[in-house]
């Protein structure tokens, strides 16, 4: 089965939207490749270097609430997933972000205000790291010596999406 | 327990439930244009599925950045048309017939009440104004609805949104939304579809309820909705009358769609728009929002006058009325981008273009353009736009740009006075 997760990347504030994670005038690439460079590029947050290794050897990004918001660029989920990430956990997600990552067979997870804090409780950790097994709907946050496990909810649908390895194959022997 | 417009539509289009909660729809409109729909075509054909599932329901159309403006957009400009042409997609609009999505399908008679519609676009919700569910989506979901008509839903739940009162002078629908964004916030209507309804919207044109629907999103909904009507029929007529023995006929048909009396709804809000002023962004985020009385005197560098949200004829009207026998101040570029070839022609008519060059304004063909800082009006760094359009993040119109969202009354008030503006003094 499918890694899911890695290296976390803390985005500490609520509304990212899609222009902060990939701007608009990059959206005449017409491969998801060349995406690569332009990770994050406008998002601006105290402490945050969109060009540090930090940003580019991520695996998993935790944020706050209504993350993904504005447009329907599947080149958001895109620039995560040629980049390594392939998991974001936040306090909520917006519609078409959240669905475009179950669409592409990577995992949009929803956690309680509590629980974000909780795995924000490991910002500091340089070795912070986070594991999610989808099938099971478990995650686990490592990181400054310290390590922790917690359930998530995911629906049967968007589950099914990840292990399909998303929207087109499963519609495909489908429909 | 009666139903909403939104619960009827998804009635009436289930083709699959594949886990409760989960609803795969038919889709009537499958709507295209050159920015998402090049990465699914390119992965259709990397399947060796390059097929599309009906080539009358899907509609395309190159509105972003058109005329091309590099290499890599004419690529993509490319890609779409040989694609459109390849499967004979009849409603294929290119240079000289093309505008902006939104406000182009809308005034072909594409979308009828009770369609079900989706496109790579977050502001598809603009098609709601219609009594449809219309929804943004993104590329993989675009590429199904290419290949098999279909896309999956969770079945959202409806905020209805009562407009009461009568709008005042000098307060127009963009300025509704304004009000209902900042009462939502940009999350509140999240899985959620925002039906408009009340006196306000009864009396409203269907290019107004088109500027109500088209801003759902900025408050995270998947649809704005309208309840069909006569105003519905009358637009759609000359595309219609074939099919109904007269007006009154339509509107029986096409009632069906509209909420029960007794629909169950998410929440209700209502909303008395009777002392409502102009209203202006200030922030990065839609629904910070305040009157024009406090955010007059700020200096804007540019004002733009188009987009889905506002480039239609009633638009230009307004503010040419504003704008008719002034010049915009020496300090501000103004640019004007009528929506559709159509409105276009139109404005030119009526003596609209006259009035806005006249005033100083630029006027550009149809195109999307300045609106998401792809072209036709991008801002340099600290430079600030006061812009009829739907989104205010930061860089939206160009990095280190800032966007105040208004009316095209405010905007045209604007440009005359090179700063944030309240248009009532001038109607």
């Amino acid at each position: 089965m499918k890694k899911f997760g890695g290296p976390a990347l803390f985005l500490d504030r609520s509304d990212i939207n899609t222009d902060e994670i990939i701007p608009a005038k990059y959206l005449t690439e017409i491969t998801k490749e060349d995406l690569k460079p332009y990770l994050l590029e406008d998002l601006k947050l105290p402490g945050f270097d969109p060009k540090s290794e930090k940003t580019y050897g991520a695996g998993a990004v935790v944020t706050r609430a209504n993350f993904g918001c504005g447009s329907s660029r599947e080149h958001a989920p895109w620039v995560f997933e040629v980049n390594g990430i392939n998991v974001v956990i936040a306090q909520s997600f917006a519609r078409i972000f959240r669905q475009n990552m179950f669409n592409c067979g990577m995992a949009a997870i929803e956690l309680s205000p509590e629980k974000i804090d909780q795995l924000f409780s490991y910002a500091g950790a340089a070795d912070a790291a986070i594991e999610v097994d989808v099938a099971n709907s478990t995650l686990t946050i490592r990181g400054g010596g310290r390590e922790e496990s917690m359930q998530f909810e995911i629906s049967p649908f968007d589950k099914a999406l990840v292990l399909a390895g998303g929207w087109v194959d499963y519609a495909d022997s489908k429909y | 327990m009666g139903m909403t417009t939104a619960q009827k539509i998804f009635a009436a289009h289930l083709v699959d439930e594949p886990f409760a909660g989960t609803k795969v729809l038919g889709i009537d409109v499958v709507m295209c244009h050159e920015i998402t729909t090049p990465i699914a075509i390119a992965d259709l054909m990397a399947r060796g599925k390059d097929r599309v599932f009906d080539n009358a329901k899907i509609k395309a159309v190159i509105d972003h950045v058109t005329p091309s403006k590099d290499s890599k957009t004419a690529t993509q400009a490319k890609m779409l048309r040989d694609w459109a042409r390849r499967h004979d997609i009849k409603d294929f609009f290119d240079i000289g017939a093309n505008g902006v999505c939104h406000a182009l399908f809308p005034e072909k008679g594409f979308i009828r009440p009770g369609n079900t519609v989706i496109m790579g676009d977050s502001h598809t919700c603009t098609h709601g104004a219609f009594g449809a569910f219309a929804a943004g989506v993104g590329t993989t979901d675009l590429e199904v609805g290419i290949l098999k008509g279909v896309c999956a839903f969770r079945e959202p739940k409806t905020i209805r949104i009562n407009l009461n009162g009568t709008l005042p002078k000098g307060v127009f629908a963009k300025d509704a939304i304004l009000r209902v964004i900042g009462e939502l916030t940009v999350n509140g209507a999240t899985d959620r579809v925002i039906e408009f309804g009340g006196p306000i919207v009864d009396g409203m044109t269907m290019e107004s309820r088109m500027t109500l629907c088209n801003m759902a999103i900025e408050a995270g909904g998947t649809s704005g909705i309208c309840a069909p009507d006569r105003v519905t029929v009358d637009y759609l007529w000359p595309f219609i009358s074939d099919s109904f023995a007269s007006k009154e006929a339509a509107v029986a048909e096409y009632s069906k769609w509209a909420s029960d009396a007794d629909a169950e709804y998410d929440k209700v809000i209502d909303l008395d728009l009777s002392n409502l002023t102009p209203l202006c962004t200030f922030g990065y985020k839609p629904d910070q929002v305040k009157s024009i009385d406090e955010m007059a005197g700020q200096p804007v560098d540019q004002v733009y006058l188009g987009s889905c949200t506002n480039g239609r004829l009633e638009d230009l009207r307004v503010a040419a009325q504003i704008l008719k026998g002034k010049k915009i101040a020496p300090t501000v570029r103004g640019i004007l981008s009528p929506a559709t070839p159509q409105i276009y022609k139109d404005a030119v008519a009526e003596g609209l273009i006259q009035i806005f060059m006249d005033a100083g304004f630029c006027v550009t063909n149809p195109t999307c353009g300045a609106c998401l800082g792809m072209s036709n009006g991008v801002l340099a760094e600290g430079e600030v736009c006061a812009s009829t359009t739907n989104r205010n993040f930061m860089g939206r119109m160009g990095k280190g740009g800032m966007v105040h969202l208004l009316s095209p009354a405010t905007a045209a008030a604007s440009a005359i006075e090179g700063k944030l503006a309240d248009p009532r003094k001038y109607l």
